[in-house]
């Protein structure tokens, strides 16, 4: 695995990302300023990681969204190469229109950071392939904004292409309303582009990878694109 | 000098009043530089001679308080304490309250202390790692209560979410003595290299003197003196004092301020805080014995017309003042620039050791720059102190309702239910290290990829220090220090937040001396020295002041992380020990207070030496692995200690009745200090007895891990679920408006 992973100004969990990649793929990912305009050679996964890139003053990702290193992203995409956005990173991935849809502020108003349960919709993708159709894993979130909303055709489509790879539920994997912790549509936790090669979701299983944390259910979706990778190359 | 200064107003008692300045203090002045002041000068003095920045009425109190121990770095004096924790590494520490700004603008005086505190730690060199808080709200009922707890929480998580530090921990109250005049007391933890701390102190003579951060505007001037005066019905007035915080600036600062150190380019930095530009400069001169000369047009403004006056007082934030190494003042500016952030070089070093400030080609100020510091005036206020208050026997106090109904009624009050609602508002995992999150005894945070931890508390029993201060004082050094056993660590420090009210009232001099006897006397007992602080007086509204409330911050360490406790229950079967000797001391409880209706009596003495007896040992039974899970007897005795181990895990508790000797209400709420329930495999129970046996630790078994409920032989028994209702649904509902 050759990660890059993406740092605007005021992005801040860089480190958890990047010590995850390391812990899992065995490999130091390299940390690519905003400015930059290629990304490093080679590179096989783009990490946009979560954090308040430029305050989040304006929506948030909106700035981030056109900074240079964006149009290297949307290249590397183009060509089919990997692109994971984790909460920040999921949020600028939609104003730069690699995914669709908008992350709106959290129904209640406030910000949440607690460990929430995931379904894991398909396995027979780069970034589900550690996991089982249908298995529930524990991840925390952190966010004043994750609230997921498109069009109803958009929410159609990707129901339809089956491109809602994670959605938020109960611990024994039932979806509704008193799991939906911020009023996203459809529960949706993570979704894919139509190529099925970028991935945008708000939950942090980065923070989930060591036994030391009283869970590991994060470290599938490393250790699965960190697979993935290892096959193609 | 100029004697006549472009339309500065002249100087008139009643200018000097609004200043803040007695008429003896300004007098002091007079002498001390030997004609008028001009109005820039005036402004200084206000701000250097304040109570906040020169603790001229708790300073003689302060000096006595132990500060030393060979693992302490650097004590008070300096922007944060520093204390070695091995491998080259060092923990630097601070708490500091933002109280009036917060009344008054909850949510922007909450971030901005947020943000004034994080600036005290990376100022040092250090990345921080974790903040914790201490909020204290007024009655639920009052109107007021539920918009600023709103704010305030907001406002906390909002700063530390944004800039991307968790949250890990701390304490929250209600008390009608807060309406009016609520505490936010915001600590911040950071982690830097022993050999890389830096210092405020400036050296050299013609040093260039740099501004960093963001732009200087209008807000905040005078925050310090606002901060130094107490609230009357138009505190409201003082919005404008308050500052406004910006935490994508301060992350860009911070890490601006690391990547520079990092190059090597500093000499000396201290944070713009509390009177902004006038305070940092000052210190920098002062504690390297040199003048500084500063030139007021090259410092980056918001807006133009700004005055010589307003730019020296203004209290915008996420500003910092360094002196960097000339030779890599481009190396400096590049790395600044690389951040978006402003750079200019806007004075010297100057060996006349005098205060210089020109404007426009004026010089606004000259003053003796060592003087403003050291000449501050310094009271010894008379105090009187507070009268002991009686004993309260247990059989004095007749229960109410039963054992079990007074358990469900407790875990509902405000001050025992959970504060899941706040917490829930602040990112405490980011980092990756967060190994015990909010509402355990003592945060637990891993030290880069370990093994070590720190253990992080912090803690304060107001209606005790009201009560008796110095056994208030002695008790919230003391439970701190039991925290952080209770989950490990070996206690290393502390940091102390003085919130008191008028200290010109002999009364509440007598708690602040009070407190702070008892603090000393336990942090020396406890080998627990105090390594930074902050003092808030004033905290009164109409001529009542708040509880006396000094927040001890506490930091400890963990050898290796996992060796480490938790309060949850861990399995059914296991034996559930009472460690330390239980009276039944109910003066003060919540007990008292919430099922009684009696806020009253003496609190309970705190016994210093059996503290350190029984955390000694309970420590060594977590590091050997015989104890399983452990938790700290606090706020409402025994029973709410065992009902919130078995709600954190499920797990219920089959328990025997009170023994003969001790009435049950007094058995099971009653507050005794140096007390923890620790539980331990059956088949180590006799080995675990004899051993305390051995050592004079007091030790009962108490009942057996087990079921879902917690049964009291001879009681109704109650449902986990049943507790955790009331338990966690109070915050919610009080402030969704439904309690």
């Amino acid at each position: 695995m050759k990660a890059a992973v993406l740092v605007f100004p005021g992005i801040n969990r860089e480190r958890d990302m990047a010590r995850t990649l390391k812990l899992v793929s065995g490999t130091e990912p390299a940390m690519v300023w905003h400015a930059e305009t290629e990304l490093p050679k080679g590179t096989d996964l783009v990490v946009i990681p979560g954090g308040f890139s430029y305050g989040d003053y304006l929506r948030c990702g909106a700035i981030a969204a056109r900074a240079p290193v964006m149009d290297a992203v949307r290249a590397h995409a183009a060509k089919g190469g990997l692109v994971l956005g984790v909460c920040n990173g999921f949020q600028i991935l939609c104003e730069s229109g690699l995914l669709p849809g908008v992350l709106m502020r959290n129904a209640k108003l406030k910000f949440i950071c607690r460990d929430v349960h995931l379904r894991v919709e398909r396995s027979d993708t780069p970034f589900t392939r550690g996991y089982n159709a249908g298995q529930v894993i524990r991840v925390p979130v952190a966010h004043g904004e994750g609230n997921y909303a498109a069009d109803e055709d958009t929410i159609r489509r990707l129901e339809g292409e089956g491109r809602v790879l994670y959605r938020y539920c109960s611990p024994a994997g039932e979806v509704g309303d008193t799991h939906n912790i911020n009023g996203a549509a459809a529960s949706i936790a993570g979704i894919v582009n139509d190529k099925g090669n970028v991935l945008g979701m708000m939950p942090h299983p980065e923070n989930h990878v060591e036994e030391i944390m009283g869970c590991t259910d994060g470290r599938g979706l490393f250790a699965g694109l960190a697979a993935h990778l290892e096959r193609a190359a | 000098m100029t004697k006549l200064l472009r339309n500065e107003p002249a100087i008139t008692p009643e200018l000097i009043a609004a200043h803040g300045l007695k008429p003896d203090e300004y007098q002091r002045i007079l002498e001390l530089i030997g004609r008028e002041p001009t109005f820039t000068e005036l402004g200084i003095f206000s701000a250097m001679w304040n109570e906040h920045c020169s603790y001229k009425s708790s300073r003689i109190h302060l000096r006595g308080l132990p500060t030393k121990a060979p693992w302490v770095i650097q004590g008070p004096g300096e922007n944060a304490g520093v204390i070695d924790i091995g491998d080259g590494l060092a923990v630097v520490f601070k708490m500091e309250s933002h109280n009036h700004p917060s009344y008054i603008e909850p949510y922007q005086g909450a971030t901005t202390g947020v943000g004034g505190i994080l600036r005290d730690v990376f100022t040092m060199g250090a990345r921080p790692i974790a903040c914790l808080n201490a909020l204290s709200f007024g009655a639920p009922e009052h109107p007021k209560t539920r918009h600023l707890v709103s704010g305030v929480v907001a406002g906390v998580g909002g700063y530390g979410n944004s800039f991307g530090v968790p949250t890990v921990g701390g304490q929250m109250r209600f008390h009608t003595r807060y309406d009016g005049n609520n505490l936010v007391n915001a600590m911040a933890v950071g982690l830097a290299e022993t050999d890389k701390i830096f210092y405020a102190a400036a050296s050299g003579v013609n040093m260039p003197i740099v501004y960093l951060g963001s732009k200087t505007g209008r807000d905040g001037i005078h925050g310090a003196t606002m901060a130094s005066a107490e609230f009357d019905d138009d505190s409201d007035e003082k919005r404008p004092t308050v500052q406004v915080g910006d935490p994508f600036a301060e992350k860009l600062l911070l890490e601006a301020c690391l990547e520079i150190m990092e190059a090597g380019c500093v000499i000396a930095i201290q944070d713009m805080g509390a009177a902004g530009l006038t305070c940092s400069a000052v210190e920098m001169g002062a504690k390297g014995d040199l003048g500084v000369d500063l030139d007021l047009d090259s410092v980056p403004t918001r807006e133009t017309g700004m005055s010589a006056y307003e730019m020296m007082l203004s209290e915008s934030q996420e500003r910092m003042l360094m002196v960097l190494k000339p030779e890599k003042e481009q190396e400096a500016e590049a790395i600044f620039r690389k951040w978006g952030l402003d750079f200019a070089v806007v004075g010297y070093t100057t060996p006349s050791k005098r205060f210089v400030v020109k404007h426009g080609g004026d010089v606004m100020a000259d003053l003796p720059i060592k003087e403003l510091g050291d000449e501050a005036p310094v009271y010894d206020r008379p105090h009187v102190e507070t009268p002991q208050p009686a004993v309260i026997h247990a059989r004095e106090i007749k229960p109410p309702v039963s054992t079990t109904e007074a358990l469900k009624r407790l875990l509902a009050t405000p001050e025992l239910c959970s504060k899941r609602w706040v917490w829930e508002q602040y990112d405490h995992v980011i980092g990756g290290n967060t190994l015990q999150r909010p509402g355990g005894d003592a945060a637990v945070v891993r030290v880069q990829d370990g093994p070590k931890g720190l253990a992080l508390t912090v803690d304060v029993t107001p209606r005790y220090c009201e009560a008796d201060p110095f056994e208030g004082g002695k008790q919230a050094v003391a439970e701190a220090w039991r925290n952080i056993t209770a989950v490990g660590g070996k206690p290393l420090a502390i940091t102390d937040n003085l919130n008191f009210g008028n200290p010109e009232r002999p009364e509440i001099m007598g708690q602040l001396v009070g407190c702070l006897k008892g603090i000393s006397d336990a942090c020396i007992a406890l080998d627990f020295p105090i390594v930074s602080g902050n003092v808030s007086l004033y905290n009164e509204t109409n001529g009542r002041g708040i509880l006396p409330t000094p927040s001890i911050g506490g930091v400890g360490l963990l050898d290796d992380f996992k060796k480490s406790a938790t309060l949850a229950f861990k399995a059914a079967d296991e034996a559930i020990l009472l460690i330390g000797d239980t009276q039944g001391w109910l003066g003060q409880s919540v007990y008292l207070r919430d099922i009684c209706g009696r806020e009253e009596g003496a609190p309970p003495p705190v016994d210093l030496a059996a503290e350190k007896r029984n955390g000694d040992v309970v420590r060594g039974m977590i590091k050997s692995g015989t104890a399983t899970a452990v938790h700290d007897l606090s706020d409402g005795g025994l029973l709410v200690a065992l009902a919130e181990m078995a709600m954190a895990s499920g797990i219920g508790a089959m328990l025997d009745a009170a023994p003969e000797q001790t009435l049950p209400h007094a058995w099971w709420f009653g507050e005794d200090q140096a007390r923890y329930i620790v539980t331990v495999p059956v088949e180590h129970l006799l080995t675990v007895m004899s051993k305390l046996k051995a050592v004079g630790v007091p030790c009962v078994e108490i009942g057996k891990t087990g079921g879902r409920e917690i049964v009291i032989e001879g009681e109704t028994p109650v449902a986990i679920e049943t507790l955790k209702a009331g338990f966690e649904s109070w915050l919610p509902d009080y402030m969704n408006g439904k309690a």
